[in-house]
């Protein structure tokens, strides 16, 4: 019975035929995400001619060009301007970064007392890094170390006057570290002010919440440089004679009345999102308004409106370059007023100082906007089906 | 079952203290804060009173009166050191929204295709989008200014080794020059023209739609209209003896002479806020694309409409939706900014305003017409997009 052939079937599997050249490799790639129609092989052409116009100038003039040590302006000008360089020489000064880099990082602070602010800067770090990476205990100590201790710490460190540090007036302050202290502490200040002032523009008392919403849209509808101007001008004028403010003090006044207001607006956000239920599961408990607010409804409000806390620090991070405005010399203004230092004047000095301080706002603020980005991700988790 | 006795029927209010009553306590909270608030004010004008008495300041507007004594480098309308102060700060309002409207068109334009380009099939577009955004959306927006100011305009040549740019413009460290149109008599109708093409166009749209609802049928409604806008007054144009002619910037042996020219303070502070704002509205505009949900782009391919008319009909009236309300706030944010120009010396508002206060220390009067100023602009473009919001909320069942 029994006896079909089955010499014919092949005993082993055939292996899969390669697929059409066109659908692997570089080939596929670029059909699919550069030429998938005419109108997207335009596109990429004119994006090629756009980079190819654009990009090897720029790579030129910021690297192969540029003249990265001496120890004046003759490294970065044409022989015309009284320099080193052939005719038509054009490419970025590091050596000018180079030699101020002291001055951009800590101003005009005396160079023996610089390992101060350096340290401060080490102690941050230390107590940051720490705070960032969620899978390290002890978040509370950590905080306390962080937002209470060091402020207090840095303070007399960096001014002085105690245990035989000599006093260094905040005037000489200046460069990258006036920035990160006008942003920390504005950032420190004004979360807390923030979420009383949001919860003031929910409440439902109408004088509280009438004054809230007042300060809250005045702040916000004014530009940044007239609070900075009211705090530098109107300030002295508020407050009876013989009673002065330091100048920095000042800034930093401005600095944090402005973040707060947007702060405010955005912890509102997260307050409206709450369901109702929840305040009302609370007051069903019996706990007291501030009970309520601390462990029912900002824990979850907070965490909802992280991106927007984070951008609200990142604007200010990059508000704080405003002081320069009001003769403060922050990183910014320290860059600027390195312009017109004889030594070092030439025409491509300013665009130099001023790529290195674009490069150093970006790599904080592309930092903060990452990690935000992360912690939403991280926290989102609960809620995703 | 137990009936506690010590309640008197009839009488079901608690017996607490009064100081328990969240009525009373929220009374007694408001008072206190009312009263440390009027004190607070109380004490700060007393104060500021005496100091100015000190300082020989007389309060009050009267100053806006007074002679400006400076100069302002450009101005929209008439302005010489003898026009007032009052003059000096309409000036400056008259710059500011001079570079908030010519910002907020350029950042809208450049905000929308890279916001486009972000959401691009082409690797090569959605990549330089994104690192557009990335690079300009991270760096302080002054720093944007001084880049354009100290490192770009100030080191290009001096006006008589003028760069030509096409369409007979010149480029230096003194400014752009470009081409002065000159209206002689006669301009007027082409204007007049322009004006009746737009109404009849907008009529033309109109019937055609109401024509395709009741046939089906659609007229060419955008080769209409684009011959209506441009040819009509084209030919009103041609028809009174072109009375419009350019008066062109020439390049002379030591300077420019003819056109206009716009001082390199203008061109910095817009070039920069127009990248700057552009970069945020790029990410709104992708959101607002994105928010669109698919169901429906694939609805309308259902249906069988085509991808153009699906992006055009469908996509985009609803993205503009979830667009419109942050735009706002971001044209508001251009607007504030630009008081950035006093860094660089463009005479706006805040510059203006700042000159005054350094001649005159009338620092509150100042103070308050800023904050007047600026409030008044936020104010009603809040109130535009709550009207906005209301109108454009979807109507569910």
């Amino acid at each position: 019975m029994n006896t079909h052939q089955t010499n014919f079937v092949r005993t082993t599997m055939l292996s899969p035929s390669a697929p059409p050249i066109l659908e692997k490799g570089y080939v596929a790639w670029f059909r699919k995400n550069l030429f998938a129609t005419p109108k997207d092989a335009v596109l990429t052409i004119i994006a090629i001619l756009i980079l190819a116009w654009f990009l090897p100038p720029m790579i030129k003039w910021l690297f192969i060009d540029a003249s990265w040590t001496g120890g004046g302006r003759g490294v970065c000008a044409t022989a015309a301007q009284g320099g080193s360089q052939p005719e038509g020489w054009s490419g970025a000064c590091w050596a000018f970064v180079g030699a101020k880099f002291d001055q951009f990082l800590f101003g005009r602070y005396p160079i023996d007392e610089r390992w101060r602010p350096a340290l401060v800067g080490i102690l941050f770090v230390a107590l940051l890094i720490p705070m960032l990476i969620p899978k390290i205990p002890q978040k509370g100590l950590n905080a306390i170390l962080l937002f209470g201790v060091l402020p207090i710490l840095s303070f007399f460190l960096l001014i002085g006057g105690v245990l035989g540090l000599p006093y260094v007036e905040t005037p000489l302050w200046g460069g990258l570290m006036v920035t990160l202290i006008l942003s920390f502490v504005g950032i420190a200040v004004s979360l807390p002010f923030g979420i009383i002032l949001a919860l003031g523009r929910r409440s439902k008392m109408p004088v509280i919440r009438m004054i809230c919403t007042i300060f809250i849209e005045i702040v916000r509808g004014i530009p940044l440089i007239t609070v900075l101007f009211m705090a530098s001008v109107m300030l002295p004028l508020f407050l009876p004679q013989g009673m002065t403010v330091d100048k920095f003090l000042r800034a930093l006044i401005g600095v944090s009345f402005f973040a707060s207001a947007y702060m405010a607006e955005v912890v509102r956000g997260g307050l409206q999102a709450i369901p109702k239920g929840q305040a009302e599961g609370a007051d069903s408990l019996g706990l007291s308004y501030w009970q309520k607010m601390r462990l029912i409804i900002l824990p979850q409000a907070l965490k909802l409106v992280i991106p927007g806390i984070v951008n609200t620090f990142i604007g200010l991070f990059k508000d704080t370059s405003l002081v320069s405005i009001i003769g403060m010399f922050d990183l910014l203004g320290i860059v600027r007023q390195n312009f017109s230092d004889a030594n070092w004047a030439s025409p491509v000095t300013p665009l130099s100082g001023l790529v290195f301080a674009g490069f150093t706002f970006w790599l904080f603020c592309f930092g903060m906007s990452r990690y935000s980005g992360f912690m939403e991700r991280k926290l989102d988790k609960g809620h995703k089906r | 079952m137990t009936i506690d006795a010590t309640i008197p029927p009839g009488k079901d209010k608690p017996t607490g203290s009064i100081l328990n009553d969240p009525k009373v306590r929220g009374i007694i909270y408001q008072a206190i804060t009312l009263l440390l608030l009027v004190f607070f004010i109380y004490w700060v004008t007393t104060n500021t009173i005496e100091n100015l008495k000190r300082a020989n300041i007389a309060s009050g507007y009267g100053f806006l009166n007074g002679r400006a004594g400076f100069d302002v480098g450009q101005s929209l309308i008439a302005f010489t050191s003898d026009s007032t102060y009052g003059r000096a700060l309409v000036v400056g309002f008259l710059n500011t929204i001079l570079v908030a409207v010519t910002g907020i068109i350029t950042a809208t334009i450049i905000g929308f295709l890279v916001g486009i380009g972000r959401l691009s099939k082409n690797w090569l577009i959605a990549k330089l989008s994104m690192v557009y955004v990335e690079v300009f959306r991270n760096i302080p927006p002054l720093l944007v200014i001084f880049f354009w100011y100290s490192g770009v305009l100030a080191v290009l040549p001096q006006p008589r080794d003028s760069l030509a740019l096409p369409l007979d413009m010149y480029i230096n460290n003194r400014g752009l020059a470009f081409p002065r149109p000159v209206f002689e008599s006669g301009a007027q109708f082409t204007f007049y023209a322009l004006v009746i093409a737009v109404i009849a166009s907008i009529f033309f749209a109109r019937y055609a739609n109401k024509k395709q609802m009741e046939t089906g049928k659609r007229l060419p409604v955008l080769w209409t209209v684009l011959g209506l806008v441009i040819g009509l007054p084209l030919l009103t144009l041609l028809a009174t003896g072109t009375p419009i002619s350019f008066d062109v910037p020439i390049a002379g042996k030591f300077n420019l002479t003819g056109g206009s020219v716009v001082g390199p303070e203008f061109l910095s502070l817009f070039l920069a806020l127009s990248f700057y704002t552009a970069s945020f509205i790029a990410e709104i505009v992708r959101a607002g694309i994105r928010g669109v949900s698919h169901g429906q782009s694939e609805a309308a391919h259902a249906l069988g409409v085509r991808p153009g008319l699906t992006t055009r009909l469908v996509v985009v009236p609803q993205a503009m939706r979830i667009i419109i309300p942050p735009l706002t706030s971001q044209y508001l944010n251009l607007t504030k900014n630009s008081s950035l120009a006093i860094a660089i010396g463009y005479a706006d508002l805040v510059a203006v305003g700042g000159t005054i206060l350094n001649q005159t220390g009338q620092a509150v009067e100042i103070v308050s017409i800023w904050i007047i100023v600026y409030l008044t602009l936020s104010l009603s473009t809040s109130l535009f997009m709550n009207w906005f919001n209301a109108k454009m909320a979807l109507v569910e069942r």
